[in-house]
């Protein structure tokens, strides 16, 4: 009901305050003075002026709001329960808030809780009314000043294209600040949870066997991160192995040697390999691939793990092929037609010409494809989670099973955890490695692919 | 009509010689000058005024984009060791036609070329050819400037190397250094070969390009519009260039300046939708052309 009239209330005045300044700039146009801006613009100015009051004052409700309220219902609160614990009072204020809303509450309800329900509903609905009605005030206030202001000479168009332009440069700050404050709390966090474990035994450390936290805190456990760091790259690794040749010479073919009409098919039918979820993959790789292996492991005579880095690999690779092929084929088409067809009028061959002109020509911009592929590969959680067994264990066979960074964070903050023990802080000090791998690995594709840009532009 | 058989290759050349002879003739009994204009369906043909050798010859060659009919049968004999220039309107088929001699057309979806091209009696759309040999016997040069991105050196060795035209390493420094001389561009890039191709100048570049053609040594250079994305200068070099190579191969050019088809060729061909309207020794197509379509295009009626 709230969340209504403050909908209809804004678009009551947004209709009311455009239409007023439309209609002001175009009178004064029918007067046949010669306006600096047409009436389109004095509506949205007027507009501003009057919705931007209106919000702020909504905004500040939003924000302070819960705070009064909660000093309000403080001091309905008996003394003796004001001087409980923070926990408890915490409770009381939240049974207070639910009489309030009239959803009821658990137990019998002490006297004090009745009168300060009641007391908090009546305050809820007063403060409602008065901001609305402040708002609604402040609002047409704003639009008797604006419309007020309307005159030839009054730059609207520029206004409104300086209001504009705040307004990008804030949806862009918002995104900026979103990622600065994802670094700075995975930062926090990390700082944490090294005064528990020493940076070098953490970067350092060859021995992944945190303990439980409901042992306490005296088993601190070892957080080496190597073996997961070990695994992450293994099972990357593998993945690039599949993923790489397929890709580029799927990219090749249906950049060089594909007629339009297959590409148009064939290209759209690869990418849908990138729209499958992962899970599902990992289900694929848990359930038939990693059996298959295996099978095919003891006919070979030699151990292969159902789960293992191996597994994992090599579905996540399949997972990887459109990232690789999509993007190196766009690549291979930005090479300018003209140096193929140099190549080919010098009488080189097709494969020639690929070879000796387009891949290097391209090679930049592959490279970027490829390293952008990589993030990918090791920021994948799914797939791992469920085909390489989960076994943060240093070892180099990659048919046994493996654990890896991400993994190994669900596997952290799953479950009953305490988020302040080391058990679950190591998984930000993880995230941060993982961030910070994945960042480099992703600066320098962009530099790359930016430098590839500039040589045809 | 768009085979010969390989095993005829002696015969097809012998017959087509006499076919020359066949047309000399048609030419020798109409005098050029006492024609008046005409606007004949078929190609007017003037004959050329010295005799020369035609190792390269079209016959009735149509061309298809797809549904579209590009080309229509244009015959075409180009002389040897002299420059052939195609002239015409935008889209009037003597790129497509240029780009048939060196199978170039090959490379675009959806096309198909009928009649007949002999290089030396060979039909080069015979299945049997192989046509990487062809494009090395006839090389080409575009019309945007195309060096690879690689160096100056590794641009003009490029062709040779693909052909194992060099046995050593010295061999390929003699070929680079031959064909960027006969290019003319040895001395301004002597001292930076190492340097990437595409830091060149417009006009270096479409030279480098012209060397890189020229290092494999081909009879037949095809030169698409070579000077239209260059300036005035870089032009009248390009085409004194063009003018000394006339001495060591069979080029033919297509251009849309008229002055330049004049300055630098022996033979014109004009070209109108698709069709070959005249062709016939320059100066006469310049001076006295007998088609009315010719005419016009020359005087700047149309085009």
């Amino acid at each position: 009901m709230t969340s209504f009239i403050v909908a209809a209330l804004l678009l009551i005045l947004l209709g009311l305050s455009y239409s007023q300044g439309y209609l002001g700039g175009r009178a004064l146009a029918a007067t046949g003075v010669r306006l600096h801006s047409r009436p389109r613009y004095h509506g949205i100015l007027v507009a501003i002026w009057c919705l931007l009051p209106a919000i702020l004052v909504l905004g500040a409700w939003a924000l302070l709001g819960p705070g009064l309220m909660r000093a309000f219902v403080m001091s309905y609160l008996p003394p003796d329960v004001q001087e409980l614990g923070p926990h408890q009072l915490n409770a009381a204020i939240r049974r207070v808030e639910a009489i309030a809303s009239g959803y009821g509450v658990a137990g019998a309800m002490e006297p004090w809780e009745t009168a300060a329900g009641v007391a908090l509903r009546r305050m809820r609905e007063f403060a409602f009314l008065v901001v609305i009605a402040s708002a609604a005030g402040l609002g047409i206030l704003g639009l008797l000043f604006a419309r007020r202001r309307i005159s030839p000479r009054l730059r609207a168009r520029n206004s409104v294209e300086w209001l504009i332009r705040l307004l990008l440069l804030a949806c862009s700050v918002v995104a900026v600040m979103t990622t600065l404050g994802i670094v700075v709390s995975l930062f926090n966090e990390a700082i944490q949870f090294f005064t528990f474990v020493h940076p070098f035994d953490f970067f350092f450390g060859t021995v992944w066997n945190p303990g439980f936290s409901t042992t306490g805190t005296a088993a601190i456990g070892q957080y080496g991160l190597l073996p997961l760091l070990w695994g992450t790259v293994m099972v990357a690794g593998i993945a690039m192995l599949v993923a790489v040749p397929i890709g580029l010479f799927t990219a090749i073919y249906l950049s060089q040697y594909a007629s339009g009409r297959l590409r148009a098919v064939a290209k759209p039918v690869i990418e849908v390999l990138a729209g499958i979820p992962t899970i599902v993959y990992g289900f694929f790789a848990l359930v038939t691939v990693g059996p298959y292996l295996s099978r095919v492991g003891s006919v070979l005579g030699i151990g292969i793990n159902a789960t293992s880095a191996l597994t994992a690999g090599l579905v996540m690779g399949i997972m990887i092929i459109p990232f690789v092929s999509s993007l190196s084929d766009d690549i291979m088409r930005q090479v300018p037609r003209s140096l193929r067809d140099g190549s080919l009028g010098l009488g080189a061959t097709p494969s020639e010409t690929i070879r000796r002109v387009l891949l290097p020509a391209a090679l930049p911009g592959i490279v970027g494809a490829l390293l952008l592929a990589v993030s990918r590969a090791i920021g994948e959680t799914m797939i791992v989670v469920l085909a390489a067994g989960n076994s943060p264990v240093l070892r180099f066979n990659p048919a046994e099973p493996v654990s890896t960074i991400t993994v190994t964070i669900v596997n952290q903050l799953t479950g009953d955890s305490d988020f302040s023990g080391p058990q679950s802080l190591v998984a930000f000090a993880l995230g941060l490695t993982l961030f910070m791998i994945t960042l480099v690995l992703n600066m320098v594709a962009l530099y790359i692919v930016r430098r590839f840009r500039e040589q045809y532009e | 009509m768009t085979s010969s058989h390989p095993s005829d290759a002696q015969a097809v050349s012998a017959s087509s010689s006499a076919r020359d002879a066949a047309l000399h003739d048609v030419g020798a009994t109409k005098p050029v000058l006492a024609n008046p204009l005409t606007e004949k369906d078929e190609t007017v043909r003037s004959p050329d005024l010295e005799t020369r050798e035609y190792r390269l010859q079209a016959r009735d060659v149509c061309v298809f984009y797809g549904e579209k009919q590009a080309l229509f049968d244009v015959s075409l004999d180009v002389p040897e060791k002299a420059v052939t220039s195609l002239i015409g309107p935008s889209g009037c088929g003597k790129t497509t036609f240029l780009r048939c001699i060196n199978r170039m057309n090959d490379t675009i979806e959806g096309c198909r070329v009928t009649g007949k091209i002999t290089l030396d009696g060979e039909d080069i759309y015979d299945p049997s050819l192989d046509v990487v040999e062809l494009r090395s016997r006839v090389g080409m040069v575009f019309q945007k400037p195309n060096p690879f991105p690689k160096s100056i050196y590794e641009n003009v060795a490029y062709g040779p190397r693909i052909h194992g035209l060099a046995r050593s390493r010295t061999e390929m420094d003699e070929i680079v250094e031959a064909s960027l001389k006969r290019a003319g561009l040895w001395s301004e890039v002597k001292d930076r070969l190492r340097e990437s191709g595409t830091g060149l100048s417009g006009g270096q570049q479409q030279r480098l390009c012209i060397a890189r053609a020229i290092a494999v040594s081909p009879e037949v250079i095809l030169m698409d519009e070579p000077c239209s994305a260059l300036d005035p200068i870089a032009t009248a070099v390009i085409e004194e260039l063009i003018d000394e190579l006339r001495a060591h191969y069979t080029i033919i050019i297509v251009t849309h300046s008229m002055q330049q088809a004049a300055r630098v060729s022996q033979k014109t061909a004009f070209f109108h939708l698709g069709k070959l309207i005249e062709e016939g020794p320059t100066e006469v197509i310049m001076q006295t052309p007998r088609h009315k379509k010719t005419q016009d295009y020359i005087t700047g009626r149309i085009g």
